[in-house]
Parts: C-alpha cells; sequence; structure tokens
C-alpha cells in the first residue's frame, strides 16, 4: 500500500520539503490541554478560549460522517497529527526578513513574482501560522484590512468576535468543530463601504512538515457596494504519512457587494482535505466560489451559498481531477431564503487511473424565495474504465414560482476524439492534455490569467505517464 | 526516379474481423492529384483512415511506404509530423479548446523546428482565413463544436494550409458544401496541390470540376477496378458504377 501511495505521489511537482525547523511543535495528539495552549501561546482573549474549548468537546462528541468516504475518514488517526506548528519567529512584511528556509519554498512557488506582478496584497501560511504578509498601500490607504487571522483577532477583537462563527459555527460539522478548536492562521479581510479591491489579493498555504494539521480560519466581510477577489493556493510535500488540512472559511456579503474567492488546491496526495466553507449574501450581493481540486488524498468540501437577502446571486464553479488513489467529493450547497435570488453551480470532474470524483449537491428553496432561479450543470469526465464517477444531487424547492434547470453528463474521451489530435501531429498524452485542458475551460476562464495558465500546465502534467 | 510520396502495395484491411479493403495498389507522386470515386462502403474511407493510421484498421498483408519508410512503424503524430494530413470526413468537436490555440499548437507540433514564430504565424492565419473566407471570430470558436457542416469543412481545410503536408488525403472533403463553398475549399486545394500530393476520395464528381486530377480511379467493394485520367471522372458522372463490376462478380451491363 505504502509503496503505491508513494507511486501515486511520484510525478507531483511540489513534493520537495525542507528541514523542520520548528521554533515550537507541539507532540502529536489532540485534548483539551492542546487547545488552551495553543490559545495562550497566542494570548487570546478569554472568549475565543472558551469557544476553542467546547468545540474540542463537540469535535470529540460527534461522530464522523457516514456519508462521503466513511473509509478513508475512518483512517485518519487524529492522534498521530500534529496539531500546532510554528516555524518562525513572527509575520514578517518583508520577505527579506522570512527566514531563508522558508523563504526559498515560496520562491520556488513563485509567491514573490507572483505579488510583484498582479497581486493587491499577500499572505504567505507556513504550518500553523502566517510568515509573511503584506497588502499595497493605496488598498490600506483606502480601508482595506487584510491581516493573518490572529493578527486580526488582535487587532480587531471587536470584529472578530461579532462575525467569528456567526457563518459557520462549531456545532456546523465534525471538522468545523475540530477547526474552530486548534484554528491557527488563515485570513481576515475586511473591505469597507464603496471601495473595489481591482486587483487580486491572495493566500498561499504551505504544509511542510510530516504528520501537520493545517487548520486555517478565514474571514471575509465585504461591507455594502464593495467589491474583492480572493485567491488561494495549497500545496504540501508528499510524504507516505497522512497530514490533515481543515479550514473553516466565513464570507460575509453585505448590500450589493461581491465577493469572488478562488482556489486552487493541488495538496500532494497524502493529505485529507477537509474544508468548511460558507457565505452569506444580503440583498443584490454576489458570492462566487471559484473552487478547483487538483490534489489530496480526500477531499470533502461544498462550498456554500446562504442567499438571504432580496436579488443576492450565487455562483459555484469547481472542477475536481481524481487520480491513482484520490477521492475528490466536491459540490456546492445553496439556500434560497429571499425572493428573486439566482444560483448557478458548474462541477466539471475528471476521473483517471482508478480515481474517484463525486458531486454531492443541495439546492433549497424557501417557501418566502418568490421567483428564484437556479441552474445546475454537473458534467463528469472519465479517462478510462478504471475510474469512477458518482452524482448526488439534491434538490428541496418549496416554492413553485422558481425555474430550476439541472443538467448532468457523464462522457468518456472517445477514440475518435484522440485520432483527430494525434493526426494534427500531438502525441496521444499531449492529445489527451488538450482534452481534459478544454473539459475545464468554463472554470479556467474565470481564474485570473496566471493561475489558468498555471492550472493548464498542471493538468499537462499530470496527463504525461498516464498513457499505457 | 524520384521516390514516390506514397507507395501502397496490395494492401488488405480488416475492420472488425471484415476485409474491407481486398488488394490495392497505387503511388502517389508530388505534384499528382489522385481522385478516388466509388460509392458509400467500396472502402474509399477506410483508406484514408488506415493511411493516417487509425487504431481500428487493421492491414493484414502488403504494405505501404510514406516518403520511402514503412508506414507502420510510425505512430499517427509521427505520420503528421513527417508530413501527412488527412482532412476528415466528419471532423471532431473538442470543446474548450479554441480553434487558435489548435491551430498554433498544431503548427508547432507538425512543423517543429521550420515552424513559424507567433507573429509569422498570425501572419500565415490571417492570410489563409482570408483566402478560405473565414471570419477572424472563428479563431475564439472551440474547435468544431456547434460548427456547421461548412465551417467544419472550411477549419480542415484552414488547417492543411497551414499544416503545409507533404501528402494530403480528402476524405469526402465535398460531401455537404454549397456551391461556394465547394469552390473556396477546392481553391485551398489546388493551392496545396502545387507542392504536395493530393489523395481526394469523393463520390461525386462535382469537385473535380475545380480540382483537375491526374490520376482518377474507381474503387468498387475494396479493391480498385479501373485507372484512367480526368475523363473517367466524367464518364463515372454519366454512367454511374455499374458497368465497373470487380473481376469476377457479375455485372448488370449498360
Amino acid at each position: 500500500m505504502k509503496e503505491q501511495a508513494r507511486d501515486a505521489v511520484g510525478d507531483y511537482r511540489f513534493g520537495f520539503h525542507d528541514p523542520e525547523n520548528a521554533t515550537i511543535r507541539f507532540d502529536s495528539g489532540l485534548s483539551e490541554e492542546v487547545v488552551r495552549n495553543i490559545s495562550a501561546i497566542k494570548e487570546e482573549p478569554q472568549w475565543m478560549t472558551d469557544i476553542r474549548v467546547k468545540a474540542l468537546h463537540h469535535f470529540f462528541e460527534r461522530p464522523m460522517p457516514e456519508w462521503g468516504n466513511s473509509e478513508m475518514l475512518d483512517g485518519i488517526d487524529f492522534e498521530s497529527i500534529c496539531y500546532f506548528l510554528k516555524s518562525s519567529a513572527g509575520t514578517e512584511t518583508s520577505w527579506d526578513e522570512v527566514p531563508d528556509d522558508i523563504k526559498r519554498t515560496f520562491d520556488r512557488l513563485g509567491i514573490p513574482d507572483a505579488e510583484q506582478k498582479w497581486l493587491g496584497g499577500v499572505t504567505a501560511q507556513y504550518e500553523s501560522e502566517a510568515v509573511y504578509h503584506s497588502i499595497r498601500d493605496d488598498l490600506e490607504e483606502q480601508g482595506v484590512i487584510f491581516l493573518d487571522m490572529d493578527s486580526g483577532l488582535k487587532e480587531h477583537e471587536d470584529i472578530v468576535k461579532q462575525y467569528f462563527g456567526s457563518v459557520v459555527p462549531y456545532s456546523d460539522n465534525k471538522f468545523s468543530a475540530l477547526n474552530t478548536a486548534v484554528w491557527s492562521g488563515g485570513s481576515f479581510l475586511v473591505i469597507p463601504e464603496g471601495v473595489h479591491v481591482e486587483m487580486p489579493v491572495q493566500a498561499y498555504f504551505r504544509i511542510n512538515a510530516k504528520n501537520m494539521g493545517q487548520f486555517e480560519r478565514t474571514l471575509i466581510i465585504a461591507k455594502a457596494g464593495s467589491s474583492i477577489h480572493y485567491v488561494e493556493g495549497c500545496t504540501a510535500p508528499s510524504y507516505s504519512t497522512e497530514s490533515l488540512h481543515s479550514a473553516v472559511v466565513e464570507l460575509i456579503a453585505e448590500e450589493g457587494s461581491h465577493i469572488r474567492y478562488s482556489t486552487v488546491q493541488n495538496w500532494s496526495s497524502n493529505v485529507y482535505n477537509l474544508v468548511t466553507k460558507r457565505g452569506v449574501a444580503h440583498k443584490n450581493a454576489s458570492i462566487e466560489w471559484v473552487d478547483g481540486n487538483i490534489g489530496s488524498k480526500l477531499t470533502m468540501k461544498y462550498p456554500a451559498v446562504i442567499l438571504k437577502g432580496e436579488g443576492a446571486h450565487a455562483e459555484v464553479i469547481s472542477v475536481a481531477y481524481a487520480g491513482e488513489g484520490q477521492h475528490q467529493d466536491a459540490g456546492s450547497k445553496v439556500h434560497h431564503l429571499a425572493p428573486r435570488t439566482t444560483s448557478r453551480i458548474l462541477s466539471k470532474s475528471i476521473s483517471k487511473n482508478g480515481g474517484r470524483s463525486s458531486y454531492r449537491g443541495m439546492v433549497q428553496v424557501s417557501p418566502k424565495a418568490h421567483g428564484c432561479k437556479v441552474s445546475v450543470v454537473c458534467d463528469a469526465l472519465l479517462l478510462d474504465e478504471d475510474s469512477r464517477s458518482d452524482t448526488y444531487p439534491t434538490m428541496e424547492v418549496a416554492n413553485n414560482s422558481c425555474g430550476v434547470e439541472h443538467e448532468a453528463s457523464v462522457s468518456k474521451v472517445s477514440g475518435d476524439q484522440l485520432f483527430y489530435l494525434m493526426s494534427r501531429g500531438h502525441t496521444e498524452e499531449e492529445a489527451m492534455g488538450m482534452i481534459v485542458n478544454g473539459f475545464f475551460e468554463p472554470f479556467t476562464k474565470e481564474l485570473p490569467m496566471e493561475y489558468a495558465v498555471e492550472l493548464n500546465r498542471l493538468l499537462e502534467m499530470e496527463m504525461e505517464g498516464s498513457i499505457g | 526516379m524520384v521516390t514516390p510520396l506514397l507507395s501502397i502495395e496490395d494492401i488488405h484491411v480488416d475492420v472488425d474481423g471484415n476485409q474491407v479493403i481486398k488488394g490495392l495498389s497505387m503511388e502517389i507522386r508530388k505534384g499528382e492529384v489522385h481522385a478516388i470515386m466509388g460509392r458509400n462502403g467500396a472502402g474509399k474511407s477506410t483508406l484514408a483512415h488506415v493511411l493516417m493510421g487509425h487504431p481500428d484498421y487493421e492491414v493484414t498483408s502488403g504494405s505501404v511506404r510514406f516518403l520511402g519508410r514503412p508506414l507502420e512503424e510510425l505512430e499517427v503524430w509521427e505520420r503528421a509530423r513527417a508530413g501527412m494530413f488527412l482532412s476528415f470526413q466528419y471532423p471532431q468537436a473538442i470543446p474548450g479548446v479554441q480553434v487558435g490555440t489548435f491551430l498554433r499548437k498544431s503548427v508547432q507540433a507538425v512543423r517543429g523546428d521550420d515552424a513559424p514564430s507567433n507573429k509569422e504565424l498570425r501572419m500565415e492565419m490571417k492570410k489563409a482565413m482570408e483566402a478560405l473566407g473565414v471570419d477572424r471570430s472563428f479563431l475564439a470558436r472551440y474547435v468544431n463544436d456547434g460548427f456547421s457542416g461548412g465551417e467544419k469543412k472550411r477549419l480542415e481545410i484552414l488547417q492543411m494550409l497551414l499544416l503545409t503536408p507533404e501528402l494530403a488525403i480528402l476524405d469526402e472533403t465535398d460531401s455537404g458544401l454549397d456551391i461556394d463553398t465547394l469552390r473556396t475549399v477546392a481553391t485551398g486545394i489546388n493551392s496545396v496541390a502545387e507542392n504536395s500530393g493530393c489523395l481526394v476520395i469523393t463520390h461525386y464528381q462535382r469537385l473535380l470540376d475545380y480540382l483537375k486530377p491526374t490520376h482518377v480511379h474507381v474503387m468498387i467493394d475494396g479493391a480498385i477496378v479501373m485507372t484512367g485520367g480526368p475523363e473517367l471522372a466524367l464518364e463515372v458522372e454519366e454512367k454511374g458504377y455499374d458497368w465497373l463490376q470487380p473481376t469476377g462478380t457479375t455485372g448488370v451491363l449498360p
């Protein structure tokens, strides 16, 4: 089994790791003491410590979900995970101050370069905490708050207290409980009324240590009439032992605001990726999740939007790529609570070499939500006979004045498509790569150009050596 | 004497265990335009697919050499890179892949070191698209996705012009085209034919009005039953195929 796991990550480009030079590393295992220690190190207010402890007990009591992939979930050994690891003295605002080995990692990942070219702000998290953080001066002058979550709590306790857990309470699910108990790092972002942040703001999450648990917590508040595009990327080294990434993301889009949240998750295939992402959209606000799942061993993630105000809009565009030994269980949830709210879900998945991808989605329309529009499209592409794709769509529509569309398709790459492309000088792998990139195009075109190019390159690399 | 571009010697081809080509030989040289005529099911498209290397077709005996090399040694993409081009009767849709990107990548793959720079390629594209009456907006569309029959054939010919093949095989390129498109497409083929060899598969004579084939072959039941010059195409147009039954079968004389 282990041999197989190693083979499966053999081609992973970000699988390198650096020596661990931890300044603080907790022993593995989870207890109230661990949780209290995390809170103490961070010098948190009492109310936060209390929430953490409550959440921990909820986590212990809450059974593991019985849906998704129970077999893989039951394989998680929570006692072998390290819940807090600090690698650097603090969060720096200049790359020169970041410890050399960590800076080298982010250099290899191309983050400082991207920052200079096209980003409005960057936070780089390494293990449990942010090691680098910056925001463009002009954004700061307009009153945009962009901090790592730990600093956010220190500097804006009142805002955090008001919103923390308001969209995703710790009792939402087992993993939101775990995250609330041991959270560390993540982004805190507040966009003032009427401010449009033109350049995307990026967070990059890197796990370096073995058996690491990363539990970042992100809170984004877009005030009335503002807009923001937040982008995150994630990678980890390839180890034969498992790591756990369990984040919680909460978005609040006030009246007429617009939040776009883009993720390209490329964890190595020893990482469990169990993430709760949810946003609340008020009147005429719009929340878009653009969610790409390429890596990890098991991903269970269903970015959700609660359409609370009249005329609010939700858009969830996701792609999943499941290779050997991987299960991508992804989808979306949208709750239409107000009249004339609209939602569009587009989910595309590719399974290869025995990989498994599932679309799991839920759309609810409440009795009061007149004149809603719902569109759900999920397409799956199978690259070989051993791979698997399932769809689990749920629609609960309690108002008959709504327009609901749902389409699902499963297709295979046809021999004639491959032959056509090969007759134009492309090898079988190149041909497969073109078909795969084309299939994901509706997703890729929503990403910033640099991300889209990177994603296409990643997918082409995934196709290498894939043809038997 | 110059090595033929293509030389086929007595090939037999099976599809799903059925023999579809039953002993066929021909040679094509640079500057020649060979037309193969015949009814549906005569094995014409099979020949086109065999030459390009479709995996469903098995050559059970005989040999084919392309530019002097045994064809079976070359993978499909190697045949393309060596200078073989097939204009498909039913071009495949590749959703999400833009025509412009596809053309650029294909030109780079096929022409390799001789490929033009991006700027040169844009010029070449512009010229070829003007010649074929193709609008610029074509480049942003997805390959053959939602294309009309005529648009698909124009894209095939556009690819042919840009890939500068040594040997162009055109499989039923004329089917389903209105007369204006047919004329445009024929102009495209003629411009390629000057510097290469062409194998034009059709079951109508009308494309040949514009193409001036040097050789016309009539194919019936997996074999060439008659070869001649352009006049043979006219004769077939006039008399049909029934007078040309393969040896050993009972033909109905006109």
